[in-house]
């Protein structure tokens, strides 16, 4: 099973899309590793450096609708080689959250309010999130300040996580 | 409760539901392009389980990249190439026989009433056209399918569109669904099927119905759904012909997949196509939307016709009345990328290629060349284009490019005009001439 703690990413944008994370012209390659310096490299969001702002990351917080356009999983393969293997959006585009789940990593929702306040005390701090997931709750911690956020994943989801993918668990299944 | 067609079909394919929504499905066809595709039959082969679950219900096209751009995009139709021919795969279809993925399928039969598909593609939702739940998927849902020949999904919520009155002249189905998802949002259907109902519908050909279809994923859709009808048989006949004694007997079976009339909608929207004019986007989503009257006037440097969603014949004819006797503004460079070879040689029978040519545009071999930024028009940064696809994400045909879509009479216009403009076709006073 893979790790969902580490360091948090904030990117403060909603429809954040596929060729945002990964461009089109990297989909020649036929390894993930290969991906590995191009995330989020055609990014639009003021401020944002992928070559200095994505290291060393293991989370990303995001806004709505996020992973859209592309059924390329290497959008998730992306985050996956840099370590990150987890999202936390307030909502996803269907295949990209599908594909999360189908490399055993998560893609989790958060209602829009939460994430305001996640946004507001965090963003700009050195921020740590540890997922517990028998308990099913987010730890955020940024020097003294801590938050525990209760989420919720389906059964389906957190199976395929439990089987680091969909092709380990439709294998025994099918 | 009566149901939605996609509901039907998923009733009629269930293998398991092992978490409440969850529905596992029996796939009638799996689709296999050398983008998304390398890598799940890699991943299979460092698995051991370099195997199909049915070779004759994999087909499998290079058409993003081709001819080969580099070393490495010739690597992926090598992969593709040699496992196609391991598999024992018939329906592989390769440089001479090549063409974009959602409009070679359908044109061989591939494609009928009731069917489950998956690709790694997010515009497989264009298949449902056909009264068919087709649906892009990531690369390990695919190797799934090609290995167990099963997809789980959520079971299907619709949205149902409902297209009433009648197109004016210079409208066409590309100006319907750019209006609908700019009602609809970029995320408006997210985990929906959407239904296209409605007399515009019912006199939609396949082509344009697929056109309709193509887009459902710019709103989230998971697939774009059209009930099959008598214009569905017309166009599969010759692939159905010995399973039917007659084309009633066809239509009668097939209607097994229309929506009950009490079957539940999550939303339905009405559309008055009377009421439209042609359509462009005007950002880098594509719900950004606006009348092309609104636009006209705005310098391009690039027309590209093409794409799973306008380029097959009827495009190309319509594209090419506007063109007849024309050359283009000698500010603009213009592309047109027939969809498939069938389509490229009917075209070249019917002249329509020699109109291009005479315009001054360049005709490539058939692929996805621009439409994504890989190859055959790639724009410089800073360059805007219009275009007659269906993504205008930032960077989608180049970094830093700007991307206008549009239905290709305003994308022929655009190309004699040099700037954004409407087809003669359509004028705004009486709606159409
Ligand atoms: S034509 Fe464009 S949208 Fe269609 S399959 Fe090819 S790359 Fe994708």
């Amino acid at each position: 099973m893979k790790q969902f703690n580490g360091k948090v990413l904030f990117l403060d944008r909603s429809d954040i899309n596929t060729d945002e994370i990964i461009p089109a012209r990297y989909l020649t390659e036929i390894s993930k590793e290969a991906l590995k310096p191009f995330l989020l490299e055609d990014l639009e969001l003021a401020g944002f450096n992928p070559s200095k702002d994505i290291l060393p990351s293991n989370v990303v917080i995001s806004r709505a609708n996020f992973g859209c356009g592309s059924s390329r999983e290497h959008a998730p393969w992306a985050f996956e080689v840099n370590d990150i293997n987890l999202v936390v959006a307030e909502s996803f585009a269907r295949i990209f959250k599908q594909n999360m789940f189908n490399c055993g990593m998560m893609a989790v929702e958060l209602q829009s309010a939460i994430l305001d306040d996640l946004f507001t005390t965090f963003m700009g701090k050195e921020t740590l999130l540890e997922t517990d997931l028998k308990k099913n709750v987010f730890v955020f911690k940024s020097g003294e300040i801590c938050k525990e956020i209760p989420f919720s994943i389906s059964g389906f989801d957190r199976a395929l996580v439990e089987a680091d993918g969909w092709v380990g668990y439709a294998d025994k299944h099918y | 409760m009566g149901k939605t067609i996609a509901e039907k079909i998923f009733d009629s394919h269930g293998v398991d539901n092992p978490f409440g929504d969850i529905h596992v499905i029996r796939l009638d066809a799996v689709f296999c392009h050398e983008i998304t595709t390398p890598v799940a039959i890699n991943d299979l082969v460092s698995r051991g389980m370099d195997r199909v679950f049915d070779p004759s219900k994999i087909k499998a096209v290079i058409d993003h990249v081709t001819p080969a751009k580099d070393s490495k995009t010739a690597m992926q139709g090598k992969i593709l190439r040699e496992w196609a021919i391991r598999q024992g795969i018939v329906d592989f279809f390769d440089i001479g026989k090549n063409g974009v993925c959602h409009a070679i399928f359908p044109e061989k039969g591939f494609v009928r009433p009731g069917y489950t598909i998956i690709m790694g593609d997010s515009h497989t939702c264009t298949h449902g056209a056909f009264g068919a739940f087709a649906a892009g998927v990531g690369t390990t849902d695919l190797e799934v399918g090609i290995l167990k020949g099963v997809c789980a999904f959520h079971y299907p919520h619709s949205i149902k569109v409902v297209i009433d009155g009648e197109l004016p002249q210079g409208v066409f189905a590309k100006d319907v669904i750019l209006a609908v998802i700019g009602k609809l949002g970029v995320n408006g259907a997210t985990n929906k099927v959407i239904e296209f109902t409605g007399h515009v519908v019912d006199q939609m050909s396949m082509e344009a119905r697929m056109t309709l279809c193509n887009m459902a994923i710019e709103a989230g859709g998971t697939c774009g759904i059209c009930a099959p009808d008598m214009t569905t048989v017309d166009y599969l006949w010759a692939f159905i012909a010995s399973d039917y004694p007659s084309k009633e007997a066809a239509l009668s079976d097939y209607r097994r997949f229309t929506a009950d009339s009490d079957a539940h909608y999550d939303q339905v929207i009405h559309v008055d196509a009377s009421t439209l004019s042609p359509m462009v986007t005007f950002g880098y989503k594509p719900d950004q939307v606006k009348p092309v009257s609104d636009m006209e006037g705005e310098k391009v440097d690039q027309v590209y016709i093409g794409s799973c969603t306008n380029g097959r014949l009827e495009d190309l004819r319509i594209a090419a009345k506007i063109l007849k006797g024309k050359t283009i503004s000698p500010n603009i460079r213009a592309i047109v990328s027939p969809a498939t070879p069938e389509i490229f040689s009917k075209a070249l029978d019917e002249g329509i290629i020699k109109i291009f040519m005479d315009a001054g545009f360049c005709v490539t071999n058939p692929t996805c060349g621009a439409c994504l930024g890989m190859s055959n028009g790639v724009l410089a940064d800073g360059e805007v284009c219009a275009s007659t696809t269906n993504r205008n994400f930032n960077g989608r045909m180049g970094k830093g490019g700007m991307v206008h879509l549009m239905s290709p009479a305003t994308a022929a216009e655009t190309a004699l005009a040099g700037v954004i403009k409407n087809s003669f076709l359509f004028t705004e006073a009486g709606g159409a001439k």
